[in-house]
């Protein structure tokens, strides 16, 4: 029998300080998340050199936290992994540089790891992701449609051409003066309203690709408009009639890429799979096509370690491994990412 | 002096930072202002066409800072909003002598951390497509770069 291996894996791209250990890509044997939401919710935003100094702060009570919840010894551990993009310069450096100095003092390859490739592999933890399988992840930072051929190979059919899903919930919430996060609050106000507002569908080309600034900036026109005109803005109905067509311009994609591939696999992933309306919108889409759908639970959806650990085992099991000259990046390319991780 | 543009649409104001970059020099720091929707990433797609970036620009709102080096000089874009009054110590001012050309969205955010020499340009909407840009150069390099584009 192979033996196990346990990865230490440690996120601080951005809002979270977090740090678990993985046994072989799935079994998550200590999580520990420190959030910073509340501080960052006083800012409108999160605000990188608190985000940084807090995670300075807190990053060694996450690692004894995850020792102590952990039934092992640190010398058990058979690598450490770190997210080193994309994300906040100052934030992702303080994980890389406590990965560093634990794969230096304990001995242990060190394995860079990218942030979205991260939120995939959050759906090895409770089922083993079937070959192939179409992949959307959606977050703060990220819509990419991807479809992963085998551990080791993956395309990317799209990804946003302006804002980013999340960002884009969190720029209108903004204009209907919710607090941050919008996505949430987006939610919550759509769910006491109706779909009333008639919306442009963002993108109507027949490619892979999103656009949600065209979207933003009709919003924002309504809403300036509407108040030069005096008229009431129902707040409910609106953040409704943004929900329903942001997240069904994204089925909309995801439905034609699941016919033109014919790929009876889908994974949902990234911080908006949270969106319950776009869970629901998606297992209905699967249902249609007999597609099995997963989802992460919600814990693994919003920013952790343990998807760290997960997206490590391949690279562990490949000797990926980095050197100490490893450095943060705010932005990476990802079919970079993918193309030298093959 | 100030310089006014009338951009009619999205094509407008991505050819007038293409017009833009074609004055470019190392360590040249552009500054966008307006509200929401104006066009300010719209404008820094354009001028990363022109610098010959390969990769898609997309917003840098969420990650603060966005960094490409494919083109004729390295751009660096960035989205300032989040930063309100907690700006000290953060390194943007680093940027501003890389040898690139920055790009800052929502400068007004930091005005104190801002370069004395640089180009601003204020985005005003007017109607669902027509935005007003009003250009202010700070500084006689960027008086230059007005006189030869508008």
């Amino acid at each position: 029998m192979n033996k196990d291996i346990r990865i230490l894996a440690i996120e601080t791209s951005c809002d979270e300080t977090s740090m678990a250990i993985v046994k072989n890509g799935k079994v998550v044997e200590s999580l520990t998340i420190a959030t910073q939401i509340k501080t960052h919710a006083n800012f409108g935003g999160v605000v990188p050199e608190i985000a940084s100094r807090m995670h300075t702060e807190s990053i060694t009570l996450v690692l004894e936290e995850t020792l102590k919840k952990f039934s092992g010894k640190i010398e058990d551990i058979d690598a450490i992994a770190v997210t080193y993009a994309p994300g906040l310069l100052g934030s992702l450096l303080v994980g890389i540089e406590c990965a560093k100095t634990l794969s230096l003092v304990y001995n242990k390859p060190l394995i860079a790891v990218n942030h979205t490739m991260g939120h995939i592999y959050a759906n090895n933890i409770e089922h083993d992701i079937v070959y192939p399988t179409l992949s959307l992840v959606v977050s703060g930072g990220h819509t990419d449609l991807l479809i992963l051929k085998s551990e080791q190979d993956m395309e990317i059919l799209g990804s946003t051409i302006d804002d980013s899903i999340g960002e884009v919930f969190d720029k209108v919430a903004r204009v209907l003066g919710m607090p941050y996060p919008g996505g949430p609050n987006i939610e919550r106000e759509a769910l006491k309203g109706k779909d009333t507002y008639q919306l442009p569908i963002p993108m109507k080309e027949e490619n892979f690709n999103f656009s949600f600034s065209g979207l933003k900036s009709y919003v924002i026109n309504l809403v300036h408009n509407e108040k030069q005109r005096n008229n009431e803005i129902r707040i409910s109905d609106l953040a409704n009639s943004f929900q329903t067509t942001a997240v069904d311009e994204v089925i909309r994609k995801v439905e034609l890429a699941l016919k033109k591939t014919g790929i009876k696999n889908m994974i949902l992933a990234g911080g908006v799979s949270a969106n319950k309306y776009l869970r629901e919108e998606m297992q209905k889409l699967c249902e249609k096509y007999g597609v099995t759908f997963h989802v992460p639970n919600i814990l693994y959806c919003t920013d952790n370690a343990a998807m760290i650990g997960c997206a490590a085992y391949p690279l562990y099991r490949a000797k990926k491994f980095a050197d100490f000259t490893l450095n943060a990046k705010s932005s990476e390319n990802i079919k970079k990412y993918i193309e030298e991780n093959k | 002096m100030d310089y006014k543009f009338t951009s009619k649409d999205e094509m407008d104001t991505l050819e007038l930072a293409q017009n833009i970059e074609s004055e470019k020099f190392p360590n040249m720091v552009i500054c966008l202002n307006g509200e929401l929707g104006t066009g300010k990433t719209v404008f820094a797609k354009g001028f990363a066409q022109a610098l010959g970036i390969e990769e898609t620009i997309t917003s840098p709102t969420f990650n603060i800072v966005k960094e490409y080096d494919t083109g004729e000089l390295p751009l660096y874009h960035m989205d300032v909003y989040r930063l309100e009054e907690n700006k000290d110590n953060i390194g943007i001012k680093d940027y501003f002598t890389k040898g690139g050309v920055t790009i800052i969205e929502w400068a007004d955010m930091i005005e104190d951390e801002l370069p004395e020499e640089r180009l601003d340009i204020n985005f005003r909407f007017v109607d669902e497509n027509t935005r007003i840009l009003i250009f202010k150069p700070h500084g006689k390099i960027y008086e230059d770069v007005c006189d030869s584009v508008l």
